[in-house]
């Protein structure tokens, strides 16, 4: 059975989420890898505030390729999630992010982070980039646009397939 | 016979292909996909490979990037002795091409200029990797295969005692590609290099990513040895995503070197399923 589920959400429909479940996601989540992870715990280090919320927020792990004319956006799949395991504590713990969404499995640490909050992790299919830009209907970037691909973007989804990979109770496919 | 090759004609050659590996599967790296999907069992599997059919169908069709990460381009050159360029060399066309083929093919940029310290995106994806060998004639072929960092991230080498033999290899390849689970986009292509140097065999399992997948070493030693690993591989259950299931890699490509008394080095270069290259004789 597949759920139908919208972005953002609360701790109920993380709770609801459970290890194999598939998943059409809609909605508007944020994406950020490496660079986007360490300028926001930075930003906590400082004290000083988020550029964007994370509350009830959905991070997805992602670089997208830029937009050729008449496109939203370029190839859009999921980098793996493994190189943002030393930042994903921090988000969740102090800005109560309510998931991720991203390739490959995560450390104990970033699951025992998850069951605390809870927070829930979405696999994305890993090389289907082309794929999963039909899915994205609007692309703004939002923060760190220095960064080029690396910049945080607020990205609007329409039934994005992702696999509960981890739940909020520790189970993991991987 | 010396032979003069515009220096204008590399770089566009090099720009179009950047493009086309990007947006095109190879037809064997299609046809092992389809096969593979035949022999999944899992339910999760099965879904896996019907996207990554549409996906490279899409691909094609919009001309859009297979996948995001559209890689270091990495070149491998057989340049004619008896070829000249009418300026520039090499290096020089080859970074210019990849410059314009990232650029004008809406391809991702994903080369930072300093490894530690600045790590900031040189915006052009260049420099690019050449791995030159010089070949008698007067043509030049060139061979682009854009190396995405999540697989790439999962290479692995170590220096095996002599003494660790056929066991040793078998058993470092199985468990590098398992412990990488999902990272490296299963299912993968394994490139495996025994032999050489260090620096040797690392290029040889690079190479042998450029094969035909599923065509096996002419020497039927190591095409057993091929065939021993992709089975334990497959044994291990990761499966595609590393979400479980039959196939976690479509093949083992193993490429072998004369080497040291004392050595038996291996290096290990995975691919995923995505398993782009492109090449042109001029």
């Amino acid at each position: 059975m597949t759920k139908r589920i919208s972005a953002p959400f609360g701790p109920e429909t993380v709770k609801s989420l459970r290890a194999g479940d598939r998943v059409l996601l809609s909605g508007k989540i944020w994406t950020g890898r490496d660079a986007a992870h360490k300028r926001l715990c930075a930003l906590l280090d400082e004290g000083k505030p988020l550029p964007v919320s994370l509350e009830n927020e959905l991070i997805y792990f992602v670089g997208p390729c830029p937009a050729s004319p008449g496109k939203v956006i370029g190839s859009a799949g999921p980098t793996t999630s493994g190189r943002m395991d030393a930042y994903s504590p921090r988000l969740i713990d102090a800005c109560h992010l309510a998931g991720m969404i991203g390739k490959g499995g995560r450390s104990a640490a970033v699951i025992e982070a998850m069951k605390r909050g809870p927070a829930v992790y979405f696999a994305a299919t890993g090389g289907a980039g082309a794929l999963i830009s039909k899915c994205i209907k609007k692309a703004d970037v939002a923060a760190f646009g220095d960064l080029g691909p690396e910049a945080i973007f607020r990205l609007e989804i329409e039934d994005l397939p992702l696999v509960v990979a981890i739940d909020c109770y520790g189970k993991s496919l991987y | 016979m010396e032979r003069i090759v515009k220096f204008d004609e590399v770089v566009e050659a090099a720009a179009a292909l950047c493009g086309k590996a990007a947006c095109f599967l190879p037809e064997d790296v299609k046809k092992s996909l389809l096969a593979a999907a035949e022999k999944e069992t899992g339910e999760l599997g099965k879904e896996f490979f019907r996207q990554y059919a549409e996906n490279f169908r899409i691909a094609e069709a919009d001309k859009l990037p297979l996948c995001q990460d559209t890689g270091f381009a990495v070149w491998f050159v057989e340049y004619g002795t008896d070829v000249r360029l009418d300026k520039g060399d090499i290096y020089a066309a080859l970074d210019e091409g990849t410059r314009r083929g990232y650029t004008r093919n809406y391809l991702r940029k994903s080369i930072v200029s300093d490894p530690l310290f600045d790590r900031k995106n040189t915006r052009d994806n260049t420099p690019c990797i050449v791995h030159l060998k010089l070949v008698p004639g007067d043509k030049i072929g060139l061979t682009l295969a854009p190396k995405g960092g999540g697989s790439e991230n999962m290479s692995a080498l170590k220096m095996l005692k002599p003494s660790d033999g056929r066991a040793g290899v078998v058993k470092f390849v199985v468990d590098t590609v398992v412990s990488a689970g999902g990272n490296p986009c299963p299912p993968t292509v394994v490139g495996v290099g025994i032999g050489g140097t260090m620096e040797k065999a690392a290029i040889l399992a690079k190479t042998a990513l450029l094969r035909k997948v599923g065509a096996p070493n002419e020497d039927p030693r190591y095409a057993e040895l091929e065939a021993e690993i992709l089975e334990k591989i497959n044994a291990s259950g990761v499966g595609p995503q590393g979400l479980g299931g039959a196939v976690t890699s479509l093949a083992v490509h193993i490429l072998s070197h004369p080497c040291h008394l004392a050595s038996l080095p291996v290096a290990v270069n995975i691919n995923c399923h995505a398993a782009r290259h492109a090449q042109i004789v001029l």
